[in-house]
């Protein structure tokens, strides 16, 4: 509790630097708070698979997802000029799946057959445009059946006198808890297995993450801009999932084991250019190395073509490449005397692509005459694995102003 | 001779960071409206936000992209 505290405090501290500077005041321009944008966003999500780590890196990972989620977003300016903004996020999903009712095969429904995952945000800027800065705060909450988090988030951001350059500095914390559901057969005498109505003992264990961000954008030229962003991040905690089962090279089992901590360091470059009048190329790349042995290299191109004034279509493919943790071994690979160990392939090597396109309609008076309807956009995307994985993706994204 | 391929990787990449950025000219606010189109946004779309999510699960790497770098979910 002392080292939340101290995080909180010194994010807290992060997010207050700057204060106490002289300012001109501009004149008053102040506006009442008052509902800008309202966006809803529907996804649909299925994968299929045959290296469930539940079972050990062997059987089915078929899950299908259904998730909602709507952000409102509130802007204010104040008697200084300065824009506040609060956004409201409000995200549910819900999935079933096969592996997760392998947790307890001997009951009619388990713990985690299926569940759903609410996390709803709050984030508050002010946009100071006499200083060219920009100050945030956001909290969130996670909820799932066997996992609750309680996040918050800093940001401050400086642009250059000519608005064509800007530095962002974020940081960020995860308190998280893990209910630690077991399998069945790997619960010792009077564990609790997690479900509703069963009245014996379940440990929980703690995971927290930190993570520091910092992004320089810079304006090329009148068609050209560029994103840099570092955000390294540092786990704690139980990292391993509790009901992942292992089964070693001599028939025994147990449970997944991982390291207690994980330092995260990822790298990203985002490219965006206007090529004619119609084209655009959104161009991203992402080199991605951790202290449990993984590397990973991610490039993601999407190019959004204008057919009219208020039609466009995205046409986007995604490659990622990532090795191994070192702690990684397929089924009944594992000997009994590593100190680590996971039958995960979302932590093993493999090769994805994510193949798919968008469409979206903004009419200038607004969709079927709703003048506050101002777009919609459908995007599909096929994704599949080296492991043999494959899953497809629906969304439907509608905004009103 | 014996070129360390990383080095090498880092070397290029920092290069053309470095020339992007001498390059630059200055754009007045007027010139921006291409620079300032919905689909310029530094930024993820926020159609792909689920993606995001599942990339998340589905993948060890994570962050440095506008999405979450771990925490928060019982993911990866």
């Amino acid at each position: 509790m002392k080292k939340i505290c101290i995080s909180v405090g010194l994010l807290l501290s992060l997010w207050r630097a700057g204060y106490g500077q002289t300012v001109d005041l501009p004149a008053y321009e102040k506006r009442r708070l008052s509902l800008q944008e309202v966006n809803l966003v529907s996804g649909y999500y299925q994968q299929d698979g045959n290296n469930s780590a539940v079972t050990g890196g062997i059987g089915s990972e078929q899950l299908t997802d259904f998730a909602q989620s709507i952000d409102l977003v509130l802007k204010a300016t104040d008697r200084l000029n300065r824009q506040h903004t609060l956004t409201f996020d409000m995200n549910i999903d819900h999935y079933t799946s096969a592996s997760s009712d392998k947790i307890d095969p001997l009951t009619v429904s388990s713990a985690s057959r299926s569940d759903t995952h609410i996390y709803p945000s709050i984030a508050w800027t002010v946009q100071n445009s006499a200083k060219r800065t920009t100050r945030g705060i956001a909290l969130s909450y996670s909820t799932e059946y066997d996992y609750k988090s309680y996040g918050i988030n800093l940001s401050f951001a400086k642009a250059s006198a000519d608005n064509n350059r800007e530095l962002s500095l974020k940081a960020g914390a995860f308190f998280d808890t893990w209910k630690v559901i077991l399998p069945a057969e790997l619960r010792p005498e009077g564990y609790g297995s997690g479900a509703h109505g069963d009245r014996d003992p379940i440990d929980y264990k703690p995971r927290n993450s930190y993570n520091a961000s910092l992004s320089l954008s810079q304006v090329i030229n009148k068609r050209l801009q560029v994103l840099l962003t570092v955000e390294p991040a540092f786990q704690q905690g139980l990292l391993s999932t509790p009901f992942h089962r292992i089964y070693f090279q001599d028939g025994a089992e147990t449970v997944e084991r991982l390291p207690g901590s994980r330092l995260k360091l990822p790298i990203g470059l985002r490219l965006h250019y206007f090529m004619g009048d119609k084209v655009i190329v959104r161009a991203f790349y992402r080199y991605y190395i951790d202290d449990w042995g993984m590397q990973a290299h991610t490039i993601n191109l999407e190019t959004p073509i204008k057919l009219t004034s208020f039609v466009s279509v995205s046409p986007f493919y995604r490659f990622s490449h990532q090795s191994a943790v070192r702690y990684f071994a397929a089924y009944g690979q594992h000997k009994s005397t590593d100190t680590y160990y996971t039958s995960d392939y979302d932590i093993s090597d493999f090769t994805s692509q994510f193949i798919g396109t968008g469409i979206r309609l903004a009419p200038p008076g607004g969709l079927l005459g709703i003048s506050h309807w101002q777009s919609v956009e459908l995007r599909y995307g096929h994704y599949v694995r080296s492991t043999g994985m494959v899953a497809n993706s629906l969304t439907l994204l509608t905004k009103l102003k | 001779m014996n070129i360390n391929v990383k080095t090498t990787q880092t070397t290029l990449l920092v290069g053309l960071i470095v020339l992007g950025l001498s390059s630059c000219v200055t754009v007045k606010e007027y010139q921006k409206n291409r620079i300032n189109d919905a689909e310029m946004e530094l930024s993820a779309r926020k159609s792909e936000k689920f993606e995001q999510n599942f990339y998340l699960y589905r993948e060890g790497a994570a962050g440095a992209n506008g999405g979450k770098s771990g925490g928060g979910c019982g993911c990866n």
